[in-house]
């Protein structure tokens, strides 16, 4: 039966969250991200669940942190200088290993910022963010459609590695109205809930904490959690190609650039020029298998970011800059048009059309 | 022979790590007795603060979750939205509660968060070495005020309990101290009707205890016992400083 609707951006998220069996939501009101919590306070305390919305970010993103440790589904959703004021709380997550569902709808920055579309916080996202050495699962959505299939999916990938997630978008795709399939969701796959804290009763007592002053239990800790992000790098790296088995050149882009490119290689393979793209879906891990088989076959690459040049840290890596790699950028919440992207890549990698 | 003293079963077996003549062991042990006289213990999740009272998460025989600093009640609300049939209190000391956790500390309570908090006053950052907290007295030397707290420079202590009990949300609000005997029994009575309040699902309860940090202040326990009465009780307001409708008939 097909459930397919016309939503807006933040709104699905709110949806596939609702659907995912997600049952607390903390937050506090930012544009562009503000659609997510308006929704869930209409419709999550429908599905038996409650919003509630925090003093501020900080308080949200720690009410996130207790709810967690009781095995509870928990969501919470910001924009960039909230998403700054929550690292704290991620970090502490991240140590006590908690499985929160968090969204980021990327605004430009430093600072204030304005609202439209960028991949500003790529770093910020992938490198840690904050304090101490984690990681969290990036997810990338470029379409509506992902958008709820990504949400759906980052509940189970948060349980099944006791882990934040981090759904990173922008005002683009959260403000955006596009179809989407409202797919029913899998069955969650059963994890450990043996951690939990929900009071002692005829168990020993549990204890969910991220101190330690010992610094042989310190390190002990830390190579736990570099074995699970070891695991999580080899497992689920993801990336969507495009046209790209046969390609000389390739785009790398992601999100909201990530749809543009496409364009951009189907123009491309127009005028005879032959260009692929690789579409990174997590950001962490880097889909670094994805460059593998192009290290020794193809000519270039550019990227096409909002911003000045984050994600290209990564790809330089995964190609071990085997080859001549470009950054094409927009900022400050502009987009790219795909002839500015494609007049790039010619000139770049002087490609004279007219040869064609 | 028959066992006439004991630990309350609300504690561990974990020995204490306070300085000597701290009265964190006192105020734990009251908040252990209370947790196995309302047999709560295996009910009961706590939340322990960053400083010298988040040793606490060792000391209680209940489930516990640590914070980080100033955030307990914040995750304590979390907790109780997620079981709302569980007990959860805080146990946070002044720093913790009164400065860098401010935020949540009024709108926990301005919300009537159905939690129990334990702020423990001791005028002093205890475990950083003894530097000026949002408590620090008038003239009071301390590693970061080395002059003493100078009311232009630093502003004035902050008496939290008393800004708490103005909101709406809050049920019970108590200022008690554990320099005597007869004040130990005092606080331990409010204590556990702060517990009694979350019990029935009446709202938000704090009780504040004054306590001594002989380490840190450089006086001996006893006379911080005496400096505490003589210095802090004057300026804290003490006794039970809010008792709603409804907790009156508890």
């Amino acid at each position: 039966m097909s459930n397919r609707v016309l939503m807006k951006g933040n709104e699905i998220i709110g949806e596939a969250a609702i659907r995912a069996g997600c049952k607390l939501f903390f937050g506090y009101p930012i544009t562009p991200s503000t659609e997510i919590i308006e929704y869930l306070a209409k419709n999550l305390p429908k599905a038996g669940g409650t919003v509630l919305q925090a003093e501020d970010e900080i308080g949200a993103i720690n009410m996130c942190y207790g709810a967690a440790c009781t095995g509870t589904r928990v969501m919470t959703a910001s924009s960039s200088p909230g998403i700054s004021l929550k690292q704290e709380g991620i970090s502490y997550c991240a140590a006590a290993e908690l499985p929160v569902v968090l969204v980021n709808v990327n605004r430009t920055g430093p600072g204030l910022g304005g609202l439209g579309p960028t991949q500003s916080d790529y770093f910020q996202s992938t490198k840690g963010g904050g304090h101490g050495d984690y990681r969290l699962i990036v997810l990338a959505p470029s379409k509506a459609q992902e958008l709820y299939d990504f949400t759906l999916e980052a509940f189970d990938l948060a349980e099944k590695y006791r882990n934040p997630v981090l759904i990173l978008t922008d005002g683009f795709l959260g403000q955006m109205m596009e179809p989407v399939e409202l797919k029913e969701k899998p069955t969650s796959p059963e994890v450990d809930k043996s951690w939990v804290v929900d009071g002692a009763r005829g168990r020993e007592k549990r204890i969910i904490a991220s101190y330690s002053l010992t610094n042989e239990i310190g390190e002990a800790n830390n190579l736990r959690w570099e074995a699970k992000f070891n695991g999580i790098k080899e497992k689920e790296q993801r990336w969507e190609e495009f046209y790209a088995d046969d390609a000389e050149y390739l785009l790398v882009s992601y999100g909201t650039t990530g749809r543009i490119s496409k364009s951009v290689v189907l123009n491309a393979r127009k005028k005879g020029i032959k260009l692929g793209l690789i579409r990174p879906i997590t950001l962490w891990p880097f889909p670094e298998k994805a460059f593998i088989p192009y290290k020794n076959k193809i000519k270039g690459i550019v990227t096409v970011e909002l911003n000045t040049g984050q994600m290209i840290e990564d790809v330089k890596l995964a190609m071990d800059c085997c080859v001549p790699i470009y950054l094409y950028r927009r900022q400050g919440g502009m987009l790219p048009t795909e002839t500015e992207i494609l007049e790039f890549l010619e000139k770049q990698f002087k490609l004279s059309t007219e040869e064609v | 022979m028959q066992k006439v003293f004991g630990r309350p079963k609300g504690l561990t077996e974990v020995a204490f790590s306070f300085c000597p003549g701290c009265t964190h062991g006192i105020i734990m042990r009251l908040v252990g007795e209370v947790l196995e006289e309302l047999e709560i213990i295996e009910d009961t999740i706590g939340v322990s603060p960053v400083g010298c009272a988040g040793f606490c998460q060792d000391f209680f025989s209940c489930d516990f979750v640590g914070a980080a600093h100033g955030r307990a009640q914040a995750v304590g609300t979390g907790i109780k939205r997620a079981l709302p049939d569980r007990i959860v209190f805080t146990y946070q000391g002044d720093g913790d509660i009164a400065a860098i956790g401010t935020q949540h500390a009024i709108h926990t309570a301005a919300r009537g968060e159905k939690i129990t908090s334990i702020m423990v006053n001791n005028a002093i950052y205890g475990m950083t070495g003894g530097q000026m907290a949002p408590t620090t007295l008038e003239g009071m030397k301390t590693s970061t005020s080395p002059y003493g707290r100078d009311l232009v420079i630093n502003g004035y202590p902050l008496d939290l309990p008393k800004t708490i009990a103005t909101l709406d949300g809050v049920k019970y609000v108590a200022s008690v101290s554990v320099d005597s005997p007869k004040n130990i029994l005092q606080a331990k009575k409010a204590i556990k009707k702060a517990f009694q309040v979350q019990q029935a699902g009446l709202g938000f309860a704090l009780v504040s205890v004054l306590s001594t940090c002989p380490t840190n202040w450089g006086l001996s326990p006893v006379d911080s016992l005496k400096w505490l009465r003589e210095n802090m009780m004057p300026v804290y307001e003490m006794g039970e400083l809010k008792v709603a409708e409804e907790v009156k008939n508890l």
